[in-house]
């Protein structure tokens, strides 16, 4: 068997420094996308203008892969714009508003699968439309979807790959990186796909600790 | 004392309720009877506009709340309502429930609001259930927490909107009973119902409703005696 780590063994700390740059795309899209999507969650039903604006984005995030975004708003909108981002800036920005639109989505399902007699309950009390929204729906609705919610992100983590496809030192522009030095992929190929599953494999047994402190039965 | 002026509800051009007009002085009990369909329901949710009217006026005292639709929330803090089907905060336990519009609402703190929520469950007699989620109760139970909620809120007028449909005929009995209770006690009551011997029993007067309309408003006793409608007669033969 052709296996031998010596080659790459001088190239490991660079490339688990590429673990860095994924978690903080990741971090970046999670947070971004949460409050985001909780946004686009709720106004993606109004019959207004930023009702129709939220839909149309949501729809443009869903109907384009997302190495397309990247790329589009990395490469193609500066000759437009004149505006050149930060690698960081843009990956930041496109995974925020991608996992969004698919957060938005599992957000309603989980905001339409509550009762409406309980905000009934809550206007016949005189509560006002905040707190029916934030203190009963919410909690509610979360609780409902979690495992889809956990879901996207550690489907989040795994996409945030495509980076290096506008140059992002990430896990796999590392690993290709090395690879293309030392002619060896088995070995960092293997090392990148145990640092991703040991993330998610974190991020799945915190969703769950999660799941059973939102229980309430 | 609760006025509707020609009250209409249309929901997508179907007519569910018309020409409706009735007082409600306060203090007394009324109870709306008829057929299913008839239009009970939606009429009492007129008055805490959870169904904004079509067409037509309705008053608390000196308020018409279509013109004032920034006091709502004070009006319907006036009115406490109990549903058909109990809606409690499912993710709350029996004494959040009663505490959350107490704090919310009438911004009260925490010790407060859980002296009068506590004094409220164990009024209808829940003092052992306040840590239970609503899941863990039984139909009765919820619809007395449900009853509490609105109590704590030291409402003028109580609405009742099929509060025992439900139920079974044990749990029937125990809601009926706190009900009773609440009878007379300087509220004004109005209670949509099919339980046809309660309403005879605590009922001031009857609304009768059939088809999108009011047919009388009588008396409990001349209802029960001599309605005047020849539908109403029918209604009541049926009920024996």
């Amino acid at each position: 068997m052709n296996i031998n780590y010596g080659p790459i063994l001088p190239f490991m700390e660079y490339l688990l420094k590429g673990t860095y740059v994924t978690l903080q795309i990741a971090a970046m899209a999670a947070i971004g996308g949460s409050t985001l999507g909780l946004f686009f969650g709720l106004s993606s039903r109004r019959r207004d203008p930023i009702g129709f604006l939220v839909r149309a984005v949501v729809d443009f995030f869903r109907g384009t892969p997302l190495v397309f975004q990247l790329m589009f708003f990395h490469l193609g909108l500066p000759q437009i714009t004149g505006w050149v981002p930060t690698i960081m800036t843009s990956a930041g920005i496109v995974f925020s508003l991608n996992s969004a639109c698919y957060l938005s989505e599992i957000l309603r399902a989980g905001i339409e699968s509550i009762d409406k007699g309980q905000s009934e309950a809550a206007i016949a009390l005189g509560v006002k439309k905040m707190d029916i929204t934030f203190s009963i729906i919410i909690p509610q609705a979360i609780r409902n979807v979690l495992p889809a919610i956990m879901n996207e992100f550690i489907t989040l983590v795994k996409e945030t790959s495509v980076v290096s496809m506008i140059g992002a030192a990430d896990l796999m522009r590392r690993q290709s990186i090395i690879s293309g030095t030392t002619f060896r992929y088995f070995e960092p190929l293997l090392v990148v796909g145990a640092v991703y599953y040991i993330l998610n494999k974190v991020l799945s047994s915190l969703g769950k600790v999660i799941e059973r402190k939102l229980r309430y039965d | 004392m609760i006025k509707l002026v020609n009250v209409k509800k249309e929901f997508k051009g179907v007519t569910v309720l018309q020409n409706v007009n009735c007082t409600f002085e306060n203090g007394k009990t009324y109870a709306i009877i008829g057929s299913s369909g008839a239009g009970k329901s939606t009429l009492l949710r007129c008055i805490n506009y959870l169904e904004k009217p079509t067409e037509g006026e309705v008053w608390h005292d000196d308020i018409e709340m279509m013109s004032h639709q920034n006091r709502l929330h004070e009006i319907r803090e006036k009115c406490g309502m109990v549903f058909q089907n109990f809606n409690l905060f499912a993710h709350m336990r029996a004494l959040d429930n009663v505490m959350f519009a107490l704090k919310k609402v009438k911004k009260l703190g925490d010790d407060e609001a859980k002296k009068i929520a506590t004094q409220r469950l164990s009024d209808v007699g829940l003092a052992h259930r306040l840590q239970n989620y609503p899941h863990q109760l039984s139909g009765g139970e919820k619809q007395r927490v449900a009853i509490a909620r609105a109590l704590a809120m030291e409402p003028k007028v109580m609405l009742f909107d099929e509060p025992t449909s439900a139920l079974d005929p044990e749990m029937t009995q125990e809601v009926l009973k706190v009900m009773k209770g609440l009878n007379h006690t300087g509220m004004t009551i109005i209670i949509v119902t099919h339980e046809i011997n309660f309403a005879k029993e605590v009922a001031d007067e009857i609304i009768y409703m059939d088809k999108s309309e009011i047919l009388e408003i009588t008396d409990t006793k001349t209802f029960f005696t001599s309605p005047k409608s020849t539908r109403a007669k029918e209604f009541l033969a049926n009920m024996i």
